[in-house]
């Protein structure tokens, strides 16, 4: 039996359908990865790519924190922010990789950190689907 | 032409343009943004009742009882109204109904003894609440129309901010539920402490007891509730703007049905006048020619 999985932010519904696998990272847990069967879990999830697997295909998405709920075969992922790599826009997220960069060179961190982070993140996330094309 | 038929000419033209504006209005509400707005609110429940499902798992797992957020203090001194109404008037009774309900609940918890302190959101409800004498302490503009959740956020953290530093032991949020296109009532929430039930209508029934958890109940529910918060403020954010549209159609549609009537009856009197007038100028006539002709 399939897992029924649901990646959902507080805008939008960004997927929902059944998939076999799914792979994401918890705070202070490291990667996580999701059969069906699995016992009934609940974690906040990390700035980290979400894998949703189903077939040949791999949905992924970028998820800046949130939350993962885990019961009867059905996979809840609550992120904070989240964009599928297919709508996320690489020129964009490398501006403000380089920005951030430039900031945490005039020593302001803070903000400057989670930026970076966020457009690393993004980054990676849209280099792994174009790679797995 | 007589100074009535003028007079009455220059009416059905200013009555005529201030129509097309209403008209105009009502067709933008009702168009795009009205839709968008009733489209968003359907798209962000999915996150709530997930949240309130989760929340109330935490909760069977003996997480929540220690959570400041979740407990209902002993005593309440200082409260905090969230007021949302909407930037721009023309929306009929929109914006006076989320200010008579903010200041019935300010008027009540003063009553009972408590500092009050207001947030507003939208410029319509900055303006009436500095006009009525209650404080505003902090306020919020360009969040409603189209909210973000960018917005919502900024509200959340200003709130969340007074909760831990404790400027505030309770917080009421005043909005206008979203009920239907026809059907808007303005309300006054507690969002604080948070009532798991209140967040959504989780059915409780599908609470599995036997959780893991990582990290542990108590540090994901700290981080949990913030975002509850969030995600409360913005579902207020949303249905008041949906609502501020779905007001402002149904007052434009009235409007521009008022300004018709308006038109023809003063296109009616118009045409008395002008039929009078002529009338005037025959008898006018026949009464010179009669004379010539006795004469």
């Amino acid at each position: 039996m399939p897992l029924h999985v649901e990646l959902v932010s507080p805008e939008l519904v960004l997927f929902s359908g059944e998939a076999e696998m799914v792979i994401t990272k918890t705070v202070g847990g490291g990667d996580i990865a999701f059969l069906p069967g699995h016992a009934p879990f609940l974690g906040a999830v990390s700035n980290s790519a979400v894998r949703i697997v189903r077939g040949d295909e791999t949905v992924v998405a970028a998820v800046h924190g949130g939350f993962v709920e885990v019961s009867d075969n059905k996979v809840t992922i609550l992120a904070d922010i989240a964009e599928l790599a297919g709508t996320i826009d690489l020129a964009r997220a490398e501006l403000a990789k380089r920005e951030a960069e430039a900031h945490l060179e005039r020593g302001q961190d803070g903000t400057a950190e989670g930026a970076l982070a966020r457009a690393v993140l993004r980054i990676d996330v849209a280099g792994t689907t174009h790679l797995s094309r | 032409m007589g100074a009535r038929l003028r007079v009455l000419r220059r009416r059905i033209g200013s009555v005529q343009s201030t129509k097309k504006i209403t008209r105009a209005m009502e067709l933008i509400s009702a168009s795009r943004i009205a839709k968008a707005a009733q489209l968003r609110v359907e798209q962000a429940k999915p996150y709530s009742e997930q949240m309130a499902k989760v929340i109330a798992n935490l909760q069977a797992a003996g997480a929540g009882a220690q959570h400041p957020l979740l407990i209902t203090p002993e005593q309440t001194g200082e409260v905090l109204i969230v007021a949302i109404s909407a930037d721009r008037g023309l929306a009929g009774a929109h914006n006076a109904n989320v200010i008579r309900v903010a200041e019935r609940t300010y008027r009540s918890e003063i009553a009972k003894g408590r500092n009050v302190t207001m947030i507003a959101v939208g410029k319509k409800g900055v303006s009436a609440f500095r006009y009525k004498g209650l404080e505003v302490a902090e306020s919020y503009e360009g969040l409603t129309d189209v909210p973000t959740y960018e917005g919502a956020r900024t509200v959340a953290a200003e709130i969340i901010d007074r909760f831990e530093s404790g400027r505030a032991d309770a917080v009421h949020l005043v909005y206008t539920d979203f009920i239907t296109v026809g059907r808007q009532v303005a309300v006054s929430r507690q969002l604080i402490p948070i009532n798991p039930d209140d967040v959504s209508a989780a059915d409780t029934d599908s609470v599995a007891a036997d959780y893991e958890f990582e990290p542990s109940p108590s540090q994901i529910l700290s981080r949990l509730l913030p975002a509850a918060i969030e995600a409360q403020v913005y579902a207020a954010l949303l249905s008041a703007s949906a609502s501020e549209h779905a007001s402002r159609q149904r007052a434009m549609k009235s409007a521009t049905d008022n300004a018709e009537d308006l038109i023809k009856s003063l296109t009616r009197d118009f045409n008395q006048a002008r039929q009078a007038e002529i009338t005037t100028e025959i008898s006018e006539i026949v009464g010179g020619a009669e004379a010539l002709k006795a004469g």
